[in-house]
């Protein structure tokens, strides 16, 4: 301990020394002041004084777990609480119907703001969905999903300004571009390794965002697309309020279709395969699956829901621009599918419900909100890498029916 | 033709530039396999260290090149902190994890050094002082190449060849080649392996510093954010000359460098990203092993 | 080796260069219908190579890879990807094993089923009354399958819990559930102790006999090899030196020259 003490001190003092400059000195160039703010070194040291015991004790923990491992005493017998409130239907099926309750109910208890900002949110963990499948099921990394968002949103916006066409016209169109897109991407990078994967699909994203920005006569440029209608619903006219709501419902369907297909396809010949190539490409391809059509479907499948959030995110807004379409988008959305659990359906959703509202809510909180990104995806890897919830394997139970069915 | 000569010495420069960071890349990959997201953040810090010092002295009153030496100095003393630092906290702990996880940790990390800039600073651009002075004998060319430019390449060069000399014969270097050829056997000759990678990640923040503080004088001002572009687009470099090999990387760098130059000067400057990736696309497909990188099949 | 009308697999003249070094070197191997045929030599021979080479990791420099499918056209196959080579009909193992770690057991078998079965992304969501059938016998014959290797009270756990010997019978159905006429097995043995040794020498035997499956086998146990082998292959340096029956391949100077020094081995 006192050791522990020692050394967090000396950590503490080289935070000291590394954030001098940074965090202590502020030059005004222009007028020629300089600004010595003490103070925060005393934070940075306090700070990383107590930061650093934390850390040494979560390290200390993070060993003796993995040594266990090694020695073979099976930490799953212990589920955590979650697993095991997913695991019991006694459990997870009043927890669902006070869910569902309390999601049906939302829009009609909170004013008009509230119900927008949880539609941005459910738009996010439609996106978190659509990237657990690529990222999280088929382990592509992908840095620039959001430029099928963009296609998404655009080819709403588009479709509708030059031939007026509608949302519900545009939707599944916009799903279709993303999927178009996410396969001719996808083509070309077959073969790449994952980091390589990493920074190419990085540079698809900052095209994407450049010539949007670029081609003026068909996306307007930087000024963006304005006056985008919201979902209409069978002609009807309505009012901001009740738009807003009808949003707000749409949005908990197509989440719930989410979950309903990407289950569907977890336990799949397809989601097998996806998650085979995760884990060894070369046996994967060896076992005779085909890597191209398996990793182009994860690819298409994707991006589908990104072009799908995306006609709804231009019908939220009414008005989209690049700006909406930056590498902070695709990062969030990576940072979602790592906190939830790569793979894990549950966990992501909470983790883009968390990482939307938190700063939405706690204004204070959304200065810091990338610092924390940033801090949580560090410290996601190395203490808890497989996630908030992690996913969890399903069990075949088909002997003993199949026999019986042989009988018959 | 001048026009020519002109877009050729302002795609050498940034060849140049990308080359000091895509180093660090490439070394770094060589050694452990990862995509070190964050060396943009380093080589970012660095610009901005040596920007808070240059200012604080010329505030106290020191002049020109003195200035210029002591900010560079303490610019690469901090950027080799912020290399050793990141890696003990963000990869060190990952060395046995699989592989995409050290990249998302890379990724969190350069989140996070971004906007730990941003909060402490500011978030809008800085102007970075002069710190090249003007030489008189480039006045004939000052249109084609200036003072300015001239520092950078030699700069680069020198850095370059200092790496090269230290790598080829030097006790580090070899336990830096033996490490990125097997890094099991080069543990079991003896060499540390934790210290070969410690700094593997200081030298190649020294580079991107030295980079930083030469972009930030020649651009005259910067951000928190220019690390980010400059990272990629090194790493860009790094691939397109075939990662974890060092003179690939200033191959690919340079030839990244005159290719945006070119695409800027004759075709739009709004372009210049585009064509920067659709060279990295077209290599990796028709040379996934970069310009001078071997091929190796995956032993199975 | 004259050709029989019930040859599986017949190499001609394989030879792989990896820049300078030829890892394989000329070398010309045939399987029949009911054989097991091992492959020998001292390590780094390129064994595993030219079985990489056979399976479609790699493409060869040269030479020719033709397999003769029962009940089916003849086709050569150097160059198909792997995934090509094994929906024609031969599944391999891996030395270095290759499991998917973080699937479950039963699961890393019905990957195996996957290019026996053919439900799509559409087909996956609607789940009909195809796709259904489909993953039923999916599951099915990948229980039959464990059983077989005697892994099915392991079926859920994660294959990466699995001790050394049952992750290398996890390989062999994995395999098998690729539905082959040719199985291709990398040093099944390694790392096993003599009773698995034992068990192994008659699952293998077993899958030949009732499966109807022939085997390639690349073994440095040649207790095993002796006991079980029809033929043999031995390979030093890339060359073939030999290639007989266990008997001649036991008293052949060539061969024990080759194992001099190895003798623990072999
Ligand atoms: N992917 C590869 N790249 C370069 N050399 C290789 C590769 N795979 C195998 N080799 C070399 O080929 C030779 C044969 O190896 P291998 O086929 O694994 O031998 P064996 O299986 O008989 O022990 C060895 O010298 C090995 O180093
Ligand atoms: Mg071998």
């Amino acid at each position: 301990m006192v050791d522990n003490i020692k050394r967090s001190l000396l950590v503490a003092l080289w935070f000291v020394f590394l954030t001098f400059p940074l965090m202590v000195v502020k030059v005004n160039t222009l007028k020629s002041i300089v600004e010595w703010r003490w103070m925060n070194m005393l934070w940075v040291a306090i700070g990383a004084f107590a930061l650093s015991l934390v850390w040494r004790w979560a390290m200390a923990r993070r060993q003796l777990k993995s040594k266990k491992a090694e020695q073979g005493e099976d930490e799953s017998v212990k589920a955590g609480f979650a697993t095991r409130l997913m695991e019991d239907p006694k459990l997870y099926k009043p927890a669902l119907i006070v869910i569902a309750l309390a999601t049906i109910v939302f829009p009609l208890v909170v004013d008009i703001y509230q119900t927008n900002i949880m539609v941005l949110a459910l738009i996010f963990v439609v996106l978190g969905l659509g990237l657990n499948v690529t990222v999280g099921l088929a382990g592509l990394l992908d840095l620039g999903y959001v430029a099928f968002f963009a296609v998404g949103a655009y080819t709403y916006g588009v479709l509708n300004s030059f031939y007026g066409l509608g949302f519900w016209t545009c939707l599944p169109i916009g799903g279709l571009m993303g999927a178009l897109f996410g396969i001719a991407l996808g083509f070309p990078i077959l073969r790449l390794r994952g980091d390589y994967l990493a920074i190419v699909t990085l540079g698809f994203g900052s095209i994407a965002k450049i010539v949007i920005e670029n081609w003026e006569e068909v996306f307007n440029g930087a000024k963006g697309i304005a006056g985008i209608p919201r979902p209409g619903f069978f002609g009807a006219e309505m009012n901001i309020t009740s738009a807003t709501t009808y949003t707000y419902y749409l949005m908990i369907l197509m989440v719930v279709f989410a979950i309903f297909i990407t289950n569907r396809l977890k336990d799949s010949r397809i989601g097998r395969a996806w998650m085979a190539l995760r884990e060894d490409e070369i046996a994967c391809v060896a076992m005779g699956v085909d890597m191209a059509k398996t990793k182009l479907g994860a690819y298409a499948f994707g991006a589908f829901w990104a072009g799908l959030a995306g006609v709804i995110f231009a019908a939220r807004n009414t008005y989209i621009n690049p700006n909406s379409f930056t590498f902070m988008e695709s990062a969030l959305v990576l940072s979602i599918v790592v906190m939830g659990g790569m793979g894990s359906i549950i966990g992501v959703i909470i983790a883009a419900l968390v990482l939307i509202l938190m700063p939405e809510y706690l204004r204070a909180f959304s200065e810091y909100r990338m610092l924390m990104f940033g801090a949580v995806m560090v410290l996601m890897m190395i203490f808890r890498p497989e996630g908030l919830i992690a996913n969890v394997r399903r069990k075949y139970t088909g002997r003993k029916v199949t026999t019986e069915d042989a009988n018959a | 033709m001048e026009y020519f000569l002109e877009l050729s010495s302002s795609g050498l420069v940034r060849g140049s530039i990308y080359a000091l960071i895509a180093l660090g890349y490439t070394m770094v990959y060589g050694i452990i396999q990862l995509i070190n997201f964050a060396h943009g953040e380093i080589y970012m810090i660095g610009a901005f260290v040596a920007l808070i010092v240059s200012g604080v002295l010329t505030i106290y009153g020191f002049s020109g090149v003195s200035i210029l030496i002591l900010a560079a100095l303490i610019a690469a003393i901090y950027a080799a902190a912020y290399g050793y630092t990141l890696e003990k906290i963000a990869y060190r702990p990952l060395r046995n994890a699989p592989r995409l996880s050290p990249l998302i940790s890379a990724i969190g990390m350069s989140l996070f050094l971004q906007n730990y800039v941003l909060l402490a600073q500011t978030p809008d651009f800085l102007r970075f002082p002069a710190l090249i002075p003007d030489f008189e004998f480039m006045e004939p060319i000052a249109h084609i190449m200036g003072s300015a430019e001239l520092v950078i390449l030699v700069t680069s060069a020198i850095s370059m060849v200092g790496l090269t000399v230290l790598i080829k014969y030097t006790r580090i270097g070899k336990a830096m080649r033996a490490t990125q050829q097997d890094m099991v056997m080069a543990r079991l000759v003896g060499v540390n392996v934790d210290n070969v990678i410690s700094v593997t990640f200081i030298i190649g923040s020294v580079l991107a510093a030295i980079g930083g503080v030469l972009v930030g004088s020649y651009i005259g001002q910067i951000n928190f954010y220019i690390g980010f572009m400059a990272g990629v687009k090194a790493f860009t470099a790094a691939v397109l000359g075939g990662i974890g090999n060092v003179p690939g990387a200033v191959l690919g760098a340079l030839v990244l460098g005159l290719t945006e130059a070119y695409a800027a000067g004759y075709i739009s400057s709004a372009y210049e990203d585009v064509f920067a990736f659709g060279v990295l696309v077209l290599i990796l497909i028709l040379r996934p092993s970069g310009l001078l990188g071997k091929a190796v099949k995956q032993k199975v | 080796m004259p050709e029989t009308n019930n040859t599986l697999l017949e190499v001609k003249n394989l030879t792989m260069d990896f820049g300078g070094l030829r890892a394989v070197d000329a070398v010309s191997l045939s399987v029949s219908a009911g054989e097991i045929v091992a492959l020998i030599g001292p390590n780094g021979a390129g064994k595993t190579t030219f079985f990489n080479c056979v399976t479609g990791i790699y493409k060869p420099t040269k030479g020719d890879v033709l397999v003769h499918p029962p009940e089916k056209k003849s086709q050569k196959i150097n160059g198909f990807k792997s995934n090509r080579v094994t929906t024609i009909g031969m599944a391999r193992t891996f030395q270095n094993i290759r499991l998917f770690q973080n699937m479950t057991v039963l699961e890393n078998v019905m990957i195996g089923r996957h290019c026996r079965t053919t439900t799509n992304i559409v087909g996956a969501i609607l789940r009909g009354k195809k796709t259904k059938r489909q993953e039923r016998e999916t599951v099915e014959r990948s229980y039959e399958l464990l059983e077989k290797v005697g892994l099915v009270d392991d079926a859920d756990e994660f294959a990466k819990n699995l001790p050394y010997g049952a992750q290398r019978r996890l390989e062999i159905a994995r395999a098998m559930a690729t539905d082959p006429f040719l199985l291709l097995l990398d040093e099944p043995a390694a790392g096993m102790n003599p009773q698995e040794t034992k068990d192994l020498d008659e699952l293998i035997v077993r899958i030949r006999d009732t499966e109807k499956i022939a085997i390639l086998l690349i073994e440095h146990d040649m207790k095993l090899v002796m006991n079980i082998s029809d033929r043999i292959y031995v390979m030093e340096y890339g060359k073939e030196i030999a290639q007989g029956a266990p008997m001649d391949i036991r008293n052949n100077p060539k061969v024990i020259e080759a194992y001099l020094g190895e003798e623990t081995d072999a």
